[in-house]
């Protein structure tokens, strides 16, 4: 096959694109190598120092996985001694710095710095001769979505790298140096004041706690659906709870958008679970609103529309309705109202 | 679209006009950032300094209302400089000599001298545009919402007719639609002049089709457009007033009028999600299901048919609006609304609409289909007029263009130009607005202004102004900003507590009868004190006001 490249991971002879990288190379096929910057969306800058792998024989050295393309004949080691204790440091180096209370974490179970922990394995003893960081840094809760909590970051960068390489909005970048580094925007002001356009789009792809959406629950499950804002029509999962929606995301095999949203799809849908809803009919009696039972307000207004001329009636359809609300309004004022006088939006 | 969005991305130039891309569809402006980072040359075109800008290589400014005359100079300078794909023309186009006639009237001094534009930045970007290949059009309310948007648009066309740019991948002729439905809306016939796949009411041929399949006599004469319809009822002509999903009162051009309208209606019907300002004034509302609570379709911007699925159940005792309506249509007789579901419509849709031929709830489970999709075994059809265009020679006409001026115009006592925006975090209003996130992002309505207009009428940043124009007036908080060129403002029209449409315009365009709310003459005064609406006030308490 053209483009093919056969490599050897762990004693496993592998099949790989041309292109790929050792750690797509082996992600794709099920062979796990640890590691925390790497988004497949993303292009690599080998920050975390954790997919570290050896290349034996001719070419022999260590590399990180991430940034390294395959070639043909390629003999990989994902586990040596050496690697494991480089990797053992850098794990326990992101730890220290780390809040270790998983439970009340958003990204609990989800984490990947705990899929990194779980497979490298934490000494307790050896973590306790770290010394923490001194000072908790303060929460980012100024965006209306999300928060941004600094303690729980393991500066990956996938958030930078989302806002730059996908959005191009720019937002957010490192800031200072050394140990006091942090994600921030503009001036470390709050995230609200930056430029930052609220998409979620660093959040869904932040690989630990740090970014989270506020008042988040899980959806015992999610369906396929459109979003209902602009015309661009993007694909999304709708999760859902007990009859409310709780979560949106991006349907990557939508060729509307791949996966991507904006803030409106992303947070609008929670005007549908908004209590100020309309739940039954209205029919308004001496210049108040009554509620009524269905069929008598559908034979009020049947009553009113057959005492209606052709000439004296009109409908407004609406661009948010569906093709076949659409149609069966069109047909209704066409054929049971007998007029043509019927428009939508379509011209504002 | 001609083209899908998805092409954008792999455009050599793109002529981004009177689109507010970031803002009003995110995810289309990310194809065209990602063109740009490929190395595609984007010019924006747009009275304001738009997000967009930001990514420009050739950013023009014309004076609101003057794309025709921009336009036109850009296609004089494509033909004077042997710039036209001459091949094209000849074998798929007609009429050059007409619009080679009109180009005439557009040399570049006079063309600068109405757009505003410096000359040599309107012969640059004829020229970007004219020589990368594939160059694509995209488009918005900024051209359409004019007394001449028509023209707006053909000018439009003759430039990309003349370059060669339509019937290839990533060229085009590209209008964003607005609401999310609005292309499906308008293939479903719901327009006055045509059934649904825009075959003519006033065609004899397509009036007896329906009438089979219907099995009811047809009125062959066009009805009422949306503003006409208001004005019907504003007379009193029109009696009853059946609104679905519509909040006419926050959208629609010259509010006031259409307020007063609605309140004389004998008998309005109101269905939606919320009590609505319009829904307000109705004698019955009914509760509508929202997206999330009905199955249905809707066609995205680029034609793109889409399943909606029910995701939870109504709330409370809401229903589909189709439900709604066939039950009213079944209590007065009406034949052929019990339909079991909304896939049985989306049968009947195919079995009389063309385009849709091809289009099941079936086929839609594999995925999303572009029409035209005449046959079951049709794959649907990402780029229009790759062969013929559909006229009835089949060939791309090219139009003479004459420029009009905009029929509102400022003068001494309403010296500023009002256009209206949109804004990222709301879609009008009734149901962004209620969604806690957005208001804090987006609170209130923000008068946008020029610094040196600012300091003309004694306005500092955030200070509270009245603006009125000839219709109405409103209060509104105002933002100081270079973003808005001098002698225009800027507004959205996402807010009940500052009902921007109160001061737009509806002079029509003579052919898309669509009102002007792109330009309004207008002032302004300071005012003191006084802060407007709360964020969750959606009250009446601007109306009085506004209504005076
Ligand atoms: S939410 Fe979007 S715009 Fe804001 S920082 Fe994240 S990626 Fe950037
Ligand atoms: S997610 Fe944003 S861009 Fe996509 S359809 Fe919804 S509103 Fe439009």
């Amino acid at each position: 096959m053209a483009g093919q490249i056969n490599l050897i991971i762990n004693d496993r002879s592998i099949a790989a694109r041309e292109g790929m990288t050792i750690l797509e190379a082996a992600l794709s096929k099920g062979i796990y190598i640890p590691h925390l910057c790497h988004h497949h969306e993303l292009e690599p800058v080998g920050a975390c120092r954790l997919c570290l792998v050896e290349i034996q024989g001719e070419w022999k050295k260590t590399v990180i996985s991430c940034k390294t393309p395959v070639k043909e004949g390629m003999v990989i080691k994902t586990e040596t001694p050496e690697i494991n204790r480089t990797r053992q440091v850098a794990m326990e180096l992101l730890i220290a710095d780390h809040d270790t209370d998983c439970l009340v974490c958003g990204q609990n179970t989800k984490c990947k710095l705990q899929q990194v922990a779980d497979h490298v394995g934490v000494n307790k003893d050896r973590l306790g001769r770290l010394k923490p960081r001194a000072e908790r840094l303060p929460i980012d809760d100024s965006n209306p979505f999300f928060d941004f909590d600094p303690n729980r970051c393991v500066l990956c960068g996938i958030c930078v790298r989302t806002c730059d390489e996908l959005q191009n909005i720019n937002a957010i970048d490192f800031a200072y140096r050394g140990l006091g580094t942090k994600i921030a925007g503009f001036g470390n002001k709050p995230r609200i004041e930056s430029n930052c356009e609220s998409c979620g789009e660093c959040v869904v792809r932040c690989p630990v706690g740090a970014l989270t959406e506020k008042g988040a629950k899980n959806p015992t499950h999610q369906i396929r659906t459109v979003c209902t804002f602009c015309g661009c029509g993007c694909g999304l999962y709708l999760g859902v709870r007990d009859n409310e929606l709780v979560s949106a995301r991006g349907d990557r095999k939508s060729e509307a958008n791949n996966g991507r949203l904006c803030v409106k799809g992303r947070f609008g849908y929670k005007f549908v679970n908004n209590p100020e809803r309309l739940t039954t009919p209205l029919v308004k009696r001496d210049g108040e609103f009554v509620p009524v039972e269905w069929d008598e307000a559908l034979d009020i207004i049947a009553d009113r529309f057959s005492k209606t001329g052709p000439e004296e009636f009109a409908t407004i359809a609406s661009a948010k309705c569906t093709n076949e609300d659409n149609y069966v309004v069109q047909k209704f004022t066409r054929a049971v109202m007998r007029t043509n006088n019927l428009d939508h939006c379509a011209r504002l | 679209m001609t083209n899908s969005t998805k092409e954008l991305g792999d455009a050599a130039a793109i002529l981004a006009i009177g689109t507010n891309t970031t803002a009003a569809h995110p995810i289309v402006a990310l194809q065209v950032k990602d063109a740009v980072k490929k190395g595609a040359k984007l010019i924006v075109v747009n009275p304001k300094e738009i997000e967009l800008c930001r990514f420009a290589h050739i950013f023009l400014q014309p004076k609101p209302g003057t794309d025709v005359p921009l336009l036109m100079g850009m296609a004089r300078v494509i033909r004077d400089e042997g710039l036209h794909d001459t091949a094209f023309i000849a074998e798929r186009c007609e009429n050059f000599e007409e619009l080679e006639k009109s180009l005439e009237t557009f040399d570049l001094d006079t063309v600068e001298s109405i757009t505003g534009v410096p000359k040599d930045k309107i012969a640059e970007a004829a020229r970007v545009y004219a020589t990368e290949d594939p160059a694509s059009i995209i488009y918005c309310m900024g051209i359409t919402q004019h007394t001449h948007g028509t023209d707006n648009v053909l000018a439009i066309s003759n430039l990309a007719l003349m370059t060669g740019n339509i019937g290839k991948p990533s060229s085009g002729v590209n209008p964003l639609r607005g609401q999310n439905n609005v292309q499906g809306a308008c293939d479903m016939g719901s327009l006055p002049n045509v059934y649904p796949g825009y075959q003519a009411v006033s065609s004899p041929e397509h009036k007896a089709k329906f009438e089979s399949a219907w099995g009811c006599a047809l009125s062959d004469s066009p009805g009422l457009t949306h503003t006409e319809i208001f004005d019907a009822v504003h007379s009193g002509k029109i009696k009853s007033l059946y609104v679905v999903g519509e909040n006419p009162y926050l959208t629609e051009a010259n509010a006031c009028h259409v307020r007063e309208a609605m309140e004389k209606a004998d008998f309005l019907v109101v269905q939606d999600l919320f009590m609505t300002e319009t829904a307000q004034l109705a004698h019955v509302v009914l509760p509508g299901a929202s997206f999330a609570e009905k199955d249905g379709t809707f066609t995205n911007t680029e034609r793109r048919v889409q399943r909606v699925r029910k995701v939870i159940e109504p709330l409370g005792g809401a229903k589909p609006d189709w439900w709604i309506t066939c039950e009213i249509a079944k209590r007065l007789n009406g034949k052929g609304f019990d339909y079991s579901s909304s896939k049985e419509i989306m049968q009947e849709i195919a079995s009389l609409t063309p385009s849709y031929g091809g289009i099941s709830y079936e086929r839609l489970e594999q995925g999303s289909l572009q029409w035209p999709c005449p046959t079951e075994d049709h794959p649907g059809t990402r780029i229009l007029h790759t062969e013929r265009f559909a006229t009835p020679s089949g060939k791309g006409k090219f139009m003479p263009l004459t420029y009009r001026k905009s029929a509102e115009e400022v003068d001494e006592q309403y010296p500023l130009l009002l256009t209206t925006d949109r804004s990222l975090y709301h879609f009008h209003g009734t149901m962004t607005r209620r969604v806690f996130g957005l208001n804090i992002l987006e609170k209130e309505e923000q008068l946008k202004i020029h610094p040196k207009d600012a300091s003309l009428f004694g306005v500092k940043d955030g200070d509270l102004v009245r603006v009125a124009s000839r219709r109405g007036e409103l209060e509104a908080r105002a933002f100081v900003t270079d973003r808005c060129p001098p002698g225009m403002v800027s507004m959205t029209f996402h807010f009940a507590e500052t009902p921007t449409n109160v001061l737009t315009s509806c002079e029509l365009d003579p052919v898309a009868k669509t009102p002007e709310t792109k330009v309004c003459a207008i002032r302004i005064e300071r005012l003191e004190g006084a802060r407007p609406a709360e964020v969750s006030d959606l009250s009446n308490q601007n109306r009085g006001q506004a209504a005076g």
